[in-house]
């Protein structure tokens, strides 16, 4: 067994038992959570809508796509024209042009956003679709990935992602290209909560 | 205060004018600097080439030779760090952890042990500091471009004393020059190649005499200046630092 | 074989494309100094992370059983290998059961090792490499160059002619925004075919039992969301204890690799989809030896950012395939020795033993010092070639001798200034390979301070 032959190695060879670092709180000013997270999705690529209410929502998407025919959303606010609950097959999800999925936490150090399986409405679509919306609250901003993995639990769905802006490449002679092989582009919309 | 002197080998041998600059300086601040004629080298060559073993006889003799001193001063930060660094392969006597403890690179004791604030030297050019890795970062004389901390260079500090002169700012401020002893044997090309690179930031910025704190990434970047028959000088910080006329 | 220097001096013919290719290495060490500066608390993030791999890598028994089970228990199926042949075979098993004849494979260093891609080729099985640098490698059939950006030593021209005779693009277009495009295009396709998706991993979290994989492009998750079988390679090392542990290791990593805060993806693979099946493949093929060596195995800490390349002023100018294996630069050339210390005898002697590597790691490997611990052992182990060997038991004698010291010296001096250029410059004279030795003086200082303070 390849196992017990690995795990026998590794008692034989391993160093004595060290102890586990904790991790202190490294935070700045609630303040500039906003601003902060706003410039760091731009920088990667990305851009930020601010919504009032969730009205605003199905006419931010038709703005937002104006040239969208297949749009897939895992908000009950917006429609769109595909049901997500209906797809078996992930690869019928390939024509869509636009998706909308919920995020559930920013973090300003990064832009990065946390979106579960349940978020997205199907695990593919934030990848297959050739562009991508996350609807945020903006009270669900943390500063940085440690407050971010203390909130979020990673495990609570099958699968679960940051998300930090378009798919981008930079392979050919680093020249940064966005629209790799995910999602063309990526707007944020920060709608507060309205419970 | 009475500091046992260091010449490294190579400087002893071609650039005496080194040693001597090196000497004076510590005169000047009123050190009393003792040269024992006995000394060699630290056995670098050997030990950074994998030969440890075959240094192990030049590092007792060298323990042997500095043994008496509190200070052991060298213009080198690169045998400061073998010294310090290296020296654990041999048994840990009271001498051989006074030796390794009390070895300081130029730059270190003038900078933090005679805590030097004013030069009366004067150096009227535009210099480029090549900072030399063994003295950054093994011994950390600056705070290097990798590491997030506050910014420092103690050689920055004790040139900006000299009057007149003129540091430059260079596009990769701390770059290995490609000397690596014994790389610049084993792979030639590839340490002249770096050699040309930094010559190149250098010469960019209208330097016109290149300065460090080890002799030995001058004679690689001397050799090659020659070479090119570029227009730059070369000066060990302690040439700078003692007044030396261009 | 070509030994590094020699492959170095090949790479370095084309002086105008070895600048090129330093250029470009440096502007990710810009953009990566550009952000670690802007987390002040770099250097702690740095000790916390060396320090939980340090933990992890104490108790790594443990935490790979404690995996194990909550993987398992997530429906996950969990394989070991011991070596490269094992875990391709475990592979090629899970694919035969699927029925499986493509595969879509994300950037995985660990694949590359094990040969994977050539050992299910010959199986009949079409393996396409998904990120962007890999499927450019993989059509021009060579090796990554870089770990991170695995075409970096090729030019847009060639791309496009690549891409010209494989992807069919436009002869003569050279524009990475068009090439990235038309293998956008290409890639969808495979990824939509594919019947299986094998990635690579980043970190593996033993309390939870999942996995975490890192892309910019969306790759890795094309392919694992829409085939139905998805497979993840790991070596033993990859493992962390908790969740939180990532919160320092997103971090450093993509600002170390990229100069990036974070990944644009950071995906984590916790239960198979609906109807899909998941496997990890454990890995170990060598690792649990080199835990065994003290003095080596914190290299196990290496999180695979690449910083060390991109900062080593031999690798940008000799460029990866120099180095002769999967994992170049200052990071491969202490993980190479414990594979074979006879094969890679001439990696550790690639260095100044500048110290840049070890000041840029994220995970504070002390790189260049086990370049020098790595030369010792070379040496002991009778790996140096005899020339080296005899010249420095020469040196040590010469050097613990004042006498000898002294008369050798001035012979040298001696030599330099009265022997004709002709003799002093010549196949003999590595040194002066492109530099002029110095212009030796009359008096060493030993012989000045002689007469001007012990004479006085």
């Amino acid at each position: 067994m390849s196992k017990d032959e690995i795990i026998a190695a590794i008692r034989k060879n391993k160093p004595a038992e060290t102890a586990l670092p904790s991790i202190p709180a490294f935070t700045y000013a609630q303040g500039e959570l906003l601003p902060t997270f706003i410039t760091m999705v731009e920088a990667g690529g990305g851009r930020v809508i601010e919504a009032s209410s969730p009205d605003e929502l199905p006419a931010l998407a038709s703005t937002l796509f104006p040239d969208a025919e297949i749009i897939a959303s895992s908000l009950p606010e917006i429609k769109g024209n595909v049901r997500l609950s209906d797809i078996g097959q992930p690869q019928k999800l390939e024509p869509v042009d636009a998706a909308v999925i919920r995020g559930q936490l920013g973090v300003a150090e990064n832009g990065a956003i946390w979106a579960s399986e349940a978020d997205c409405g199907h695990r593919v679509l934030p990848f297959i679709t050739q562009h991508l919306a996350i609807v945020l609250a903006p009270e669900d901003l943390v500063c940085n990935m440690h407050e971010a993995y203390s909130r979020i639990q990673v495990n609570a769905t099958g699968f679960g992602l940051f998300i930090a802006g378009p798919s981008k490449t930079a392979d050919i002679e680093q020249s940064l290209v966005i629209g790799a092989q995910g999602a063309r582009s990526l707007a944020v919309i920060l709608l507060p909560r309205t419970d | 205060m009475k500091v046992g002197l260091f010449i490294p080998c190579y400087i002893d041998q071609f650039y005496p004018q080194v040693g001597i600059a090196t000497l004076e300086l510590l005169e000047k601040l009123g050190c009393e600097a003792e040269y024992p004629p006995g000394q060699t080298c630290c056995g670098q060559p050997m030990a950074n080439t994998g030969c440890e073993r075959d240094a192990i006889a030049t590092y007792h003799h060298f323990i042997d030779t500095f043994q008496a001193y509190d200070h052991i001063v060298t213009p080198s930060g690169s045998c400061t760090y073998h010294v310090r660094k290296h020296y654990d392969i041999i048994e840990q006597t009271e001498a051989v952890k006074k030796v390794r403890s009390g070895v300081l690179d130029l730059s270190e004791f003038l900078h933090d042990v005679l805590k030097v604030s004013s030069l009366d030297s004067r150096f009227p050019h535009r210099v480029g500091l090549h900072q030399s890795c063994h003295g950054l970062r093994g011994l950390r004389l600056g705070s290097g471009t990798e590491r997030v901390v506050e910014p420092n260079s103690k050689l920055e500090a004790l040139l900006r004393l000299v009057d007149g002169i003129e540091l430059v700012e260079l596009s990769r401020p701390d770059e290995c020059c490609g000397f690596g002893g014994t790389f610049a044997i084993n792979q030639p090309d590839i340490s002249v190649k770096m050699g040309k690179s930094r010559i190149a930031d250098h010469e960019s910025k209208g330097v016109e005499v290149l300065t460090a704190g080890d002799m030995s990434c001058l004679m690689h970047l001397e050799g090659i200046i020659r070479r090119q028959k570029k227009n730059i000088r070369v000066k060990h910080i302690a040439e700078i630092l003692n007044g030396a006329p261009l | 074989m070509k030994q590094h220097a020699d492959k170095a001096a090949d790479f370095l013919r084309n002086e105008a494309r070895a600048d090129w290719h330093d250029e470009a290495l440096w502007f990710v060490r810009a953009k990566r100094d550009k952000a670690t500066h802007g987390v002040p608390e770099w250097e702690t993030l740095r000790e916390l992370a060396s320090g939980i791999k340090e933990h992890t890598l104490s108790n790594l028994d443990g935490y790979l059983e404690q995996f194990e089970a909550n993987a398992r228990q997530n429906g996950v199926y969990v394989h070991w290998a011991s070596n490269a042949a094992e875990h391709n075979s475990i592979v090629h098993g899970i694919l035969i059961a699927h029925e499986v004849k493509r595969l879509v494979k994300s950037k995985s260093m660990l694949t590359e090792e094990c040969g994977l891609n050539e050992y299910l080729a010959e199986h009949g099985i079409e393996v396409v490499d998904t990120d962007l640098g890999e499927r450019i490698i993989q059509l021009k059939g060579e090796p990554p160059s870089h770990i991170v950006m695995p075409a970096i030593h090729l030019k847009k021209e060639e791309v496009g002619e690549l891409f010209h005779e494989k992807l069919q693009t436009e002869q003569g277009a050279s524009d990475p925004k068009y090439l990235t495009e038309a293998a956008r295009q290409h890639l969808r396709k495979k990824f939509l075919a594919a019947q299986a998706a094998l990635t690579g991993v980043n970190f593996a979290i033993a309390q939870t039992g999942g996995v975490v994989v890192c892309t910019n492009e969306g790759n890795a998750d094309m392919g694992v969301h829409l085939a139905p079988l998805q497979i993840h390679s790991m070596g033993i090392e990859k493992v962390i204890p908790r969740a939180e542990h990532l919160g320092v290791f997103t971090r450093l990593l993509a600002r170390s690799a990229t100069g990036q805060p974070i990944t644009i993806y950071t995906s984590h693979y916790h239960r198979p989809k609906a109807g899909g099946e998941m496997h990890i493949v454990i890995v170990d093929n060598g690792r649990s030896a080199q835990l065994g060596r003290q003095g080596y195995r914190n290299a196990l800490k290496c999180i695979r950012c690449g910083a060390c390349m991109n900062t080593c002023p031999i690798y940008r100018r000799s460029g990866g395939h120099s180095y002769g294996y999967t994992i170049p630069g200052p990071i491969g050339s202490i993980l190479t020795p414990g594979i074979s210390l006879e094969r890679y005898s001439n990696l550790p002697f690639a260095s100044t033993l500048c110290g840049s590597c070890s000041d840029v790691c994220p995970v504070k490997i002390n790189i260049h010092e086990q370049l020098y611990n790595w030369r010792q052992d070379i040496a002991k182990a009778g790996h140096l070639p005899v020339a080296k060997k005899q010249g420095m038991r020469w040196a040590g004698l010469v050097l613990a001798r004042p006498k000898w010291y002294g008369a050798f010296g001035k012979l040298a001096r001696w030599a330099i200034r009265r022997l004709p250029r002709f003799m002093l410059y010549n196949s003999l004279n590595l040194w002066g390979k492109g530099r002029d030795l110095p212009e030796p003086p009359e008096q060493s200082f030993k012989e000045w301070y002689h007469k001007n303070r012990i004479k006085k």
